[in-house]
C-alpha cells in the first residue's frame, strides 16, 4: 500500500504542476518596511505589479508590513519571512548580514549603496520664523526650544544629531566644536519623543518648541495634514544624506523561490517611473532628470553623507548612540 | 507537606493540579525562563553593570515611584468609586459601571496620546495648571496621571464584590449599638474589604510598572527625570542589545516579585488577624 500511493499520485502532481506552468503563476512577496513608507509603496506596488505582469505574465501580490525600522529588522531576524526589506537606515539592514540572512556586501548589489532614494534633515519653524532660525548653530542659542526625537530610539533623531555634528566638521570645525554645538542643542530639547512622528505631534499639536528637526519627507506629510501656512520650512546651508536602503533577504527568497521577482522589485525602484513617485512623496530621487523636474519641492542642497564624516552609520552608532556613548554623556546626572 | 498526603473530599485533585502546573508552565514559566536564559548570557558581572548603571537605576526609581503613587491614588479613589457603585442607586449607574472598564479596553498608546493632549500646557486641562506654573505633561506628574488612568479598574473591580458582600444589616447593627459613622467604616467595613483593597492596589501597581505605551507619550522621556525603565529596554533593543534589555526586565521582575510577595504576606497576615 505504502508504495502504491505515491505512484498513483505522482502523475497527478505532474499534471497539476504542468497546468500551473501553462497558465500564469501566482506569486506573492512580502516587503517589510518602516512606518512612513506606507504611502509610497501604496503607489509603487501597483506600478510594479503591472510591469511584472507584462514582463512575465505572472500575477504578483505584494504584501506590506510596516513598523519601526529596527523593529521590522528584528522581526525578520526572528523569522518573519520577508522577501525584501526596505528600511530607513543601513544599520537595520546590517543586522540581517550579521545574522547571516544576507551577504555582508549587500550595499554593493544595487546602485547608490542600495539606496534608491534618500531624505535629509531639515528645520521646521513657526510661521514667520519669529526666532530667526537659519542654521544649525541657531538651535544652540539660549531661549530656543528644539524638538528632536530621541536619537537612541529613532532614526529621525539620529540623523538630526549627525546632521548638526557633521555641519561643524564639514565647515572645518573640530570634533570638540561639534560636540559643543550638539551638546547645547540637546540642552534646548525639552521633550525627548521616542519616534519622529511623536516629535511632530509635540511640535505641531502641543505647540511645544520653536523648531522641529525632522526628515524632509515628514515635512511634506505635515503640510498635507495641517496646512502649509502655519509653518515655515527652513533649509540649513548644509545637511546630511539620509539613505533609505533596500535589500533582498537571501535566506527567504532562496527558500521560497522568489529571488527573481524580489530582485526585480528592488531594481525597478530605480526606474524613472518609480523615481518620480518617490519625488512626489518628497523623497530625493537618484535619477538626475527627475531630480531636476522636482527641483522646486526638493531644492538642490549642499549635502554630506554619513560615511564622509563618520565612516559609516554603524561606526556613528557605536561612537555616539550606544549606551555610555557621546549622546549619553550629554545627560550627566545633575 | 501534610496537605499533599491528606485526601481531599473533592475528587480530581491530581488532574486539576497537573493541569494547573502545565498551564502555568506554558503561559508563564517558559517565557520567563527564556528571559532569564537570555540574561544569563551576560554573566553576573555583565548583569550587574547593566542594572547598576546610573541611568538604569534612575529609571527604575522613576518607574517604581510613579507606579506606587498612582496605585495609592487608585486605592483611595477606586474605593470611593466602588463604594458609590455598590451602595447607591442613581440613574445611569450601569453606564458609570461600564465606564470603569474602559481603561482596560482602550489601546494604551491612544490613552497616552489623549492624556498628553489634555494635559499639555496648551491642552484643555493643562492650560489651567500652566496658569499656576504647574507642568503636568512631560514631567513625572504626567506619568502618574497616565498610570492612574490605566490602573483604575483594578481597585474598583476587586473591592466592588467584597463590598457588596458586607451586608448593610451589619452596619445597621453596629449603628444601633452606638457606633458612629466613622467607627462603622473603620471597624466594620474596612477590615472586611482591606484584603481586597490590598489586592487591587497590588494589581494596579504591578500593571503600572510594566506600562509603556501610554507613558512614553506623556512622559517627555528626559533622562534621569522622566525616563521610565521600559523605555530603556526599548532603547537597548534598538541597539540590538537583547541581553541588556532582558537584564533590565529581569531586574524589574525581581523587584516586582519581591514587592508582590510582600503585599501578599501583608494580606495573609491581616486576614489571619481578622479571623482571630
Amino acid at each position: 500500500m505504502k508504495n502504491i500511493i505515491p505512484k498513483l499520485l505522482s502523475p497527478l502532481v505532474l499534471v497539476a504542476l504542468m497546468s500551473h506552468a501553462a497558465v500564469a503563476a501566482e506569486v506573492n512577496i512580502l516587503n517589510a518596511s518602516y512606518d512612513v513608507s506606507r504611502e509610497f509603496y501604496k503607489n509603487y506596488n501597483p506600478l510594479f505589479v503591472k510591469y511584472w505582469k507584462q514582463k512575465t505574465g505572472d500575477d504578483l501580490t505584494i504584501n506590506q508590513s510596516h513598523g519601526g525600522s529596527s523593529k521590522q529588522a528584528r522581526a525578520v531576524v526572528d523569522g518573519l519571512e520577508a522577501d525584501v526589506v526596505t528600511m530607513n537606515q543601513s544599520i537595520d539592514v546590517d543586522i540581517l548580514a550579521e545574522k547571516q540572512l544576507i551577504p555582508t556586501e549587500w550595499a554593493r548589489r544595487l546602485p547608490n549603496g542600495s539606496a534608491p532614494f534618500s531624505s535629509t534633515s531639515v528645520l521646521l519653524v513657526r510661521k514667520g520664523n519669529p526666532k530667526n532660525i537659519k542654521n544649525w548653530n541657531d538651535l544652540a542659542k539660549s531661549g530656543v526650544a528644539v524638538i528632536i526625537a530621541n536619537p537612541k530610539t529613532s532614526g529621525n533623531g539620529r540623523y538630526a544629531y549627525l546632521a548638526a555634528w557633521g555641519s561643524v566638521i564639514k565647515q572645518g570645525g573640530t570634533p570638540e566644536q561639534a560636540r559643543k554645538l550638539v551638546t547645547s542643542i540637546f540642552a534646548n530639547v525639552p521633550v525627548l519623543e521616542t519616534g519622529g512622528r511623536g516629535a511632530t505631534t509635540t511640535f505641531v499639536q502641543r505647540e511645544i518648541g520653536d523648531v522641529l528637526v525632522t526628515f524632509e519627507n515628514e515635512v511634506g506629510l505635515i503640510k498635507q495634514e495641517y496646512g502649509a501656512d502655519t509653518f515655515d520650512l527652513v533649509y540649513p546651508p548644509i545637511s546630511i544624506v539620509a539613505d533609505l536602503p533596500v535589500s533582498v533577504v537571501d535566506k527567504v527568497v532562496d527558500k521560497r523561490g522568489t529571488r527573481r521577482v524580489a530582485e526585480a522589485y528592488l531594481q525597478y525602484l530605480y526606474s524613472p517611473q518609480a523615481q518620480e513617485i518617490a519625488a512626489q512623496h518628497e523623497l530625493r530621487p537618484r535619477d538626475a532628470k527627475i531630480a531636476r523636474k522636482y527641483a522646486t519641492t526638493l531644492p538642490p542642497l549642499k549635502l554630506f553623507t554619513v560615511d564622509e564624516v563618520f565612516g559609516s552609520l554603524k561606526q556613528a552608532q557605536a561612537e555616539h548612540f550606544k549606551d555610555g556613548g557621546v549622546f549619553d554623556q550629554f545627560y550627566i546626572r545633575k | 507537606m501534610s496537605h499533599f498526603k491528606a485526601h481531599s473530599v473533592l475528587p480530581g485533585f491530581n488532574l486539576a493540579l497537573g493541569f494547573t502546573l502545565l498551564y502555568l508552565s506554558l503561559i508563564v514559566l517558559i517565557p520567563l525562563s527564556a528571559l532569564f536564559f537570555k540574561t544569563a548570557t551576560l554573566g553576573w558581572g555583565g548583569f550587574w553593570t547593566v542594572v547598576m548603571g546610573e541611568r538604569v537605576l534612575a529609571s527604575l526609581r522613576v518607574t517604581f515611584f510613579t507606579s506606587f503613587v498612582a496605585a495609592i491614588i487608585n486605592a483611595f479613589f477606586g474605593l470611593i468609586v466602588a463604594w458609590v457603585l455598590v451602595r447607591y442607586r442613581f440613574p445611569g449607574k450601569r453606564i458609570v459601571d461600564a465606564l470603569v472598564d474602559l481603561p482596560f479596553a482602550l489601546p494604551t498608546a491612544v490613552a497616552g496620546i489623549t492624556l498628553a493632549m489634555l494635559y499639555a500646557p496648551n491642552g484643555w486641562v493643562g492650560q489651567y495648571f500652566a496658569a499656576h506654573d504647574i507642568k503636568v505633561a512631560y514631567t513625572p506628574l504626567g506619568i502618574v496621571v497616565a498610570l492612574t488612568f490605566i490602573g483604575l479598574p483594578f481597585v474598583v473591580r476587586t473591592v466592588q464584590p467584597v463590598l457588596a458582600d458586607v451586608e448593610s444589616e451589619v452596619e445597621e447593627a453596629a449603628a444601633s449599638l452606638g457606633a458612629g459613622r466613622w467607627d462603622v467604616f473603620r471597624r466594620v467595613i474596612f477590615p472586611a474589604i482591606y484584603p481586597a483593597l490590598l489586592t487591587g492596589f497590588a494589581l494596579a501597581f504591578a500593571r503600572a510598572i510594566g506600562e509603556y505605551g501610554s507613558v512614553i507619550f506623556i512622559a517627555g522621556n528626559m533622562p534621569y527625570i522622566s525616563e521610565i525603565a521600559p523605555l530603556l529596554i526599548v532603547a537597548k533593543l534598538e541597539q540590538y542589545d537583547y541581553a541588556g534589555a532582558t537584564a533590565i526586565a529581569v531586574a524589574m521582575l525581581l523587584i516586582s516579585f519581591a514587592l508582590l510577595l510582600f503585599i501578599n504576606a501583608l494580606q495573609w497576615w491581616s486576614s489571619r488577624r481578622g479571623t482571630r
